[in-house]
């Protein structure tokens, strides 16, 4: 039998780990397992999975500032919080790898504000239609993805007039 | 506004009530907001920050989505009260931190805060009894609608709702819900649940959310990612999943009661009794035998006492309130001794606060 990781103990719980994708098996034994599924679950919050994903960006992005708020790339890096909206446009290239770890998607499809011009509430929809059909596709509901397809070329014309 | 009132009454959602009530203590949705033209409030200045403040709380006077709301600024607040909204769930420990700017509206149930200058100018949440993430949702998206006709979000067509943390952006929601989960961590089975719901990309924290203990067996489930999914897809992800757990749990109850009846009756019982004549006793054994009895109720172990009853001693057993209830700072040594003459007294009284 497999002793325990912590102490001599033999160990009684396997517990597969699967963080970040990457897997790990720990072996414990009865009370060492008791301490470790009692500690916060959720060992990693999100500002250190930021930071943790940041880790090994290029050293000459550091220097990037915002305009508007002052903020530097490199502060951003140290405590994982933006200093204003205008930092999504400054450091934007650097993000959109950051936001794909995170989420595994860079392009928004929830709601938007009311107050958002037509244009874009137009291009929402698009995004969101579309969003739907390759999800119908790839449920093989055909039915519904036919469907879709008309209602996007239909507000695609409206949007070419 | 007086907090003193606080320590006599529940919040809405502890009343026990809404669907798998048994199991899920509450279903909350929280949606994270920014003003356009402002820096967020970790770069913003005293005076920025004070500005917006004045600013959304001239949107919350409004009774936005009909809401009447009752505020309160955190900045200058004795830090038995700022505690006091933590334990209430009104607030997050971040944001319990002395610092002017900072505010707190919520209505008299208590199923809608607003947090100031947080990590984010707005934090909004819904916090309702039992499975109920639709009607959060609903009224969620009704008072977010009702603020914006007012205020200008920061909002970017394709990263969406722009927050301080990356990780909050697109939508900025977070649809939680808290499950008193007993039988599976006695039989262990709940790391198996862990695994599962990390691999669909779901988080499990403590009853106080980020970084805190699982107490009493309670566990919040919540979704990490916010973009690239609409809302309502995310609060499905959260719906499709509960119910799988909320079966496992039941399984393993009732092969609890089948195979080992008396032991368990006897677990039950013992809790119950310690917490009716204690004369001492620290908040983590209360909780642990809180979680005993308030399965005892659900499986009819125990018949004298409601599950609300025992959902508000989770809450009115904390630091603070027993504090409040005092009215004096108390050393941990002297809180055991006030908290186990206030459980003994409350369960005497058939599960009523007395009045101490």
């Amino acid at each position: 039998m497999k002793k325990c990781e912590r102490c001599s103990k033999p160990s009684v719980l396997h517990i597969t780990e699967i963080r970040h994708g990457e897997v790990q098996a720990r072996h414990l034994c009865e009370s060492c397992a008791k301490e470790y599924l009692n500690q916060p679950v959720s060992a990693t919050s999100p500002s250190e999975a930021v930071a943790a994903s940041l880790a090994e960006t290029d050293d000459d992005v550091d220097d990037l500032t915002c305009p508007e708020c002052g903020m530097t790339f490199k502060e951003f890096r140290a405590n994982g919080r933006l200093g204003c909206a205008n930092d999504y446009q400054v450091f934007r290239g650097e993000l959109l790898s950051l936001l794909e770890n995170i989420h595994g998607e860079t392009q928004h499809v929830g709601k938007v504000p009311k107050r958002a011009p037509d244009a874009s509430q137009k291009q929402y929809r698009l995004i969101k239609l579309r969003s739907r059909l390759r999800a119908a596709v790839d449920d093989e509901q055909y039915e519904e993805a036919a469907r879709l397809r008309d209602e996007i070329s239909a507000l695609e014309a409206e949007s070419a007039d | 506004m007086d907090l003193e009132r606080l320590t006599r009454t529940s919040g809405e959602w502890l009343k026990g009530s809404g669907a798998e009530s048994d199991i899920v203590m509450s279903s909350r949705v929280r949606l994270a907001r920014n003003l356009a033209k402002y820096p967020f409030p970790t770069r913003a200045d005293e005076e920025t920050r004070c500005e917006i403040e004045h600013l959304l709380r001239e949107q919350f006077d409004g009774r936005p989505a009909g809401l009447r709301l009752n505020y309160c600024e955190i900045h200058g607040l004795e830090s038995l009260d700022r505690q006091l909204l933590v334990e209430r769930q009104l607030i997050s420990r971040e944001h319990s931190q002395d610092q002017a700017g900072r505010a707190v509206a919520f209505n008299d149930e208590e199923c809608v805060s607003l947090m100031v200058n947080e990590e984010d100018h707005l934090r909004m949440q819904v916090i309702h009894s039992g499975l109920s993430l639709e009607e959060c949702w609903r009224q969620m998206d009704a008072l977010d609608d009702a603020l914006e006709s007012g205020v200008t979000y920061a909002f970017n067509e394709q990263f969406g709702y722009l927050t301080a943390c990356p990780t909050n952006a697109g939508t900025g929601i977070r649809v939680s819900v808290m499950l008193h989960l007993p039988a599976l961590v006695m039989t262990k089975e709940i790391s198996k649940v862990f695994q599962a719901l990390q691999k669909i990309g779901l988080a499990v924290r403590g009853l106080y959310g980020e970084g805190s203990q699982a107490m009493g067996d309670f566990y919040q489930i919540s979704n990490q990612v916010t973009l690239g999914k609409s809302e309502v897809e995310l609060i499905k992800t959260i719906q499709d999943v509960v119910p799988n757990i909320i079966s496992y749990e039941r399984r393993v109850r009732q092969a609890l009661i089948k195979e080992n009846r008396q032991s368990l009756h006897d677990q039950v019982a013992r809790a119950y009794g310690i917490l009716r004549t204690a004369q001492t006793i620290s908040s983590e054994e209360t909780m642990h035998l809180l979680s005993s009895v308030r399965l005892g109720i659900n499986l009819g172990l125990i018949d004298d006492l409601e599950i609300p009853a025992i959902n508000s001693l989770f809450i009115h057993t904390q630091p603070a309130h027993l504090q409040k209830l005092q009215r004096q700072r108390l050393e941990s040594t002297e809180r055991n001794v006030v908290r186990a003459a206030y459980i003994r007294s409350f369960l005497a009284n058939g599960g009523r606060p007395d009045t101490m």
